[in-house]
């Protein structure tokens, strides 16, 4: 079904929360290059299948994960793999626009600098390249030293995009990346997503259908914990196999 | 870069007009060979346009299904929509004018072998004010322009006039001589086909207007 | 309709009465003291030792002790206090009941009276330890004081700071003790210097912790280590009012010493105040 090279692979995945199974023997494969959407009803698991994808479910107090995921064929979650190495490589957008409360310059170097790069010229110039791609060097060139909070919501979030950049991730994941977002600054998103994905994996979870068809190249559906159909996404949105994913992408559900 | 453009909307609207405008020249083409094949009695470019209306049939659907995409993926509205819109209803005008051509190729084909009932000199002309139409049409689709696309209704016009001039005068050699009966009538099928293609160039022009200006108005 | 109204506008009234009636107490207080205790405000009264007996001279001794005491009981709780904090918020899981038992500490603390922080401080650093009647003893012993007070709103200011900088800072490769330095920190910081302000505050105020553990009466000039004992002005106030034979003489050195002890503490409060409106402004979770 997917042609592209493969970037990510999660193997009969499951995550607990204490007692609760949130997500049940999920086996997707992500291609390189391309967006993958995860769609599916409020509290299918999207979220927390999401962010197993980087560990950060691991923050959850009570979360247990088992199975396989693999980034570029190797298990993410192997005893002797850093959680923080893996989260510099997959890198991750949320649902908030959540800038530091720190100068734009401050929250776009944060990652770098986290990783011990001090040196001021490098710096400058990551933080530039970064800002260039979410299309925000422009906006705020003149004005880097003031505060984060300063800009508008989709500002911040493209703020939010390219503090994620700048480390250099493979995979972007993106939790719900618009859903506080206007409809202009969520097309500039999307824009920037068409963008994006000539240089990184994306994967995006909303529950905007029209989104996840907008933007997307392959569209995996989701209900109670468990991955339904997964295609390319016109192959989803026009002819569904599945009759739980037609009627939730038809607003038939209930 | 510019964001907040709908690029990938924009893009794939780009490429459905292309598609289509390049369904409009290889229709126009095909009616132009089948006429020219017609008057040189020519079998083997009227095989040759029987056989390339297949790539008009595939670009048909190809094209629809592209539109299909479109709408369930982009949710156009508002100009874009009527765009698609415009375009599902064009491909199915250009697909029955690539018929058209083929049934006029199949008819050099019939009347290969057998004397020429009279020299054509009406139905060239038909053929050359209906390929215009035809190719104007599509400009006026192309350029957004709903002028151009207005005045083929008068063009029409002459058209249908000179399709009645080739009827009356074939019926006169249909009277005057038994054995030219069916290919004098073949003839008026091939003036009759004519007329049709000219007012699918009409239907093209009325889809314009609706895609520039959102009305649905009748030119002829 | 027209009841719930009537009833509405009288629950206005009430407010405002009992604003007045506190905001008229409270200014009375001020006036009262103001106008006993101004006139003897001069730079000698703040920077010169008393003199013939306490019913002459200044009560410098008094203001630099009040602020060694405090500034070291400070340095000492803070980063107890914050580190204490830091753990209950960020290392450990909320529902633990490690945790649950020592906010349970922490809450109990701080509704224990003053008058026993001091009689712990005497039997503990002063005769325990062997630290003696000292600047040191009675730091340790506010500093103990004001402890709760510090981890509660140590602990306030971290649990404000919204999940989403944690999440964002760790999903960007950082590790925990990062996160912490470089992003909850700094945004927990007017909250924690407002705690830390809060104690200060107590800690200048409060007699009964030092009254046992390192106040004197007078001293011939300045402490010049910590084992030595200081003088200190909410003690001086209590010695003037309480225990001193020549009434008339000293009253007007003792409304200047509640002056002084006055606007040292709405100082503070001041500065915390500022602090935290400054950064306030800049902060928009």
């Amino acid at each position: 079904m997917v042609k592209s090279k493969i970037k990510l692979q999660t193997k009969k995945l499951n995550v607990w929360y204490g007692n609760m199974h949130v997500v049940k023997d999920f086996t997707l494969k992500i291609p390189e290059k391309k967006i993958t959407a995860v769609i599916g009803p409020s509290g299918c698991g999207k979220s927390t299948f999401l962010r197993s994808l980087n560990r950060m479910v691991e923050l959850v107090p009570g979360a247990r994960v088992s199975g396989e995921i693999l980034l570029d064929g190797e298990n993410i979650y192997d005893k002797d793999v850093d959680e923080t190495e893996i989260r510099l490589r997959i890198g991750m957008v949320f649902q908030k626009p959540n800038p530091f409360p720190k100068s734009m310059y401050e929250n776009v170097a944060y990652g770098l600098k986290v990783r011990g790069i001090t040196e001021e010229k490098k710096l400058r110039l990551l933080v530039e390249e970064s800002l260039k791609k979410v299309g925000l060097w422009e906006e705020v060139r003149d004005r880097l030293n003031r505060s984060a909070l300063e800009l508008s919501g989709g500002q911040q979030q493209r703020l939010c995009i390219a503090r994620a950049l700048a480390v250099k991730p493979e995979v972007i994941l993106m939790d719900e990346p618009c859903s506080s977002l206007d409809p202009i600054a969520t097309a500039k998103i999307e824009d920037l997503l068409f963008e994006l994905k000539k240089d990184y994996t994306i994967v995006i979870v909303t529950h905007n259908l029209q989104q996840a068809a907008r933007v997307s190249d392959y569209t995996a559906f989701m209900y109670a914990g468990k991955l339904i159909e997964h295609g390319r996404t016109e192959e989803i949105f026009e002819r569904p196999k599945d009759k739980i994913t037609q009627d939730y992408i038809t607003g038939r559900f209930g | 870069m510019k964001l907040g453009t709908r690029k990938k909307l924009s893009e794939q609207l780009e490429d459905l007009k292309s598609k289509t405008m390049e369904m409009g020249a290889l229709a126009s083409t095909a009616v132009e060979k089948a006429v020219e094949s017609l008057v040189k009695r020519n079998v083997r470019l009227a095989k040759k346009v029987i056989k390339e209306d297949d790539k008009i049939d595939d670009l048909e659907f190809e094209i629809e299904n592209n539109c299909m995409h479109v709408i369930a993926l982009q949710q156009p509205v508002a100009k874009d929509l009527r765009t698609i819109g415009t375009c599902l209803k064009i491909i199915t005008d250009l697909e029955r004018v690539g018929d058209r051509a083929v049934d006029i190729a199949n008819i050099t084909i019939e009347m290969a072998g057998r004397a020429p009932v009279k020299p054509l000199v009406d139905i060239p002309r038909m053929a050359e004010l209906a390929v215009g139409m035809l190719r104007d049409s599509m400009r006026a689709f192309k350029e957004g322009n709903s002028s151009l696309a207005f005045e083929l209704g008068k063009r029409d016009d002459e058209v249908d006039r000179l399709a009645h001039q080739v009827t009356r005068e074939l019926f006169s050699y249909l009277v005057e001589d038994p054995k030219k009966i069916s290919d004098a009538v073949r003839l008026m099928l091939v003036a009759s086909f004519l007329e049709r293609i000219a007012d699918h160039a009409t239907n093209i022009g009325e889809r314009v207007i609706y895609m520039e200006k959102g009305e649905m108005v009748r030119i002829n | 309709m027209v009841k719930a109204k009537t009833c509405e506008r009288l629950g206005f009234w009430a407010a405002r009465v009992a604003i007045l009636i506190s905001l008229s107490i409270t200014g009375y207080m001020l006036f009262y003291i103001i106008s006993k205790g101004a006139s003897i405000i001069s730079w000698d009264f703040l920077t010169k030792p008393p003199t013939s007996g306490m019913t002459a001279g200044g009560i410098f001794p008094a203001i630099v002790g009040t602020l060694l005491l405090v500034t070291l009981a400070i340095v000492i709780s803070l980063p107890l206090g914050l580190a204490s904090a830091i753990y209950l918020v960020e290392y450990s899981s909320k529902e633990s009941r490690f945790v649950r038992l020592v906010e349970l500490a922490v809450y109990s603390l701080n509704g224990v009276p003053s008058i026993v922080f001091g009689l712990f401080g005497m039997a503990f650093f002063v005769k325990f330890l062997g630290f003696g009647t000292s600047l040191l003893s009675a730091s340790l012993t506010l500093s103990l004081m004001i402890l709760p007070t510090i981890v509660a709103t140590s602990v306030e200011a971290l649990k404000s700071v919204p999940d989403h900088f944690r999440e964002a800072s760790l999903a960007l490769g950082a590790t925990k003790g990062q996160t912490i330095v470089r992003v909850v920190l700094p945004a927990a910081f007017p909250g924690i210097i407002t705690g830390a302000m809060l104690g200060v505050g107590r800690a200048a105020g409060e007699t009964a912790p030092i009254l046992f553990t390192g106040a004197v009466f007078y001293m011939r000039g300045l402490p010049t280590s910590i084992f030595d004992p200081v003088m200190a002005l909410p003690f001086h106030l209590f010695v003037l009012a309480t225990e001193h034979p020549n009434i008339s003489k000293v009253e007007p050195i003792q409304y200047g010493t509640a002056l002084v002890l006055l606007i040292l503490v709405l100082l503070i409060s001041l500065i915390a105040a500022v602090i935290r409106y400054r950064y306030r402004r800049k902060r928009k979770w």
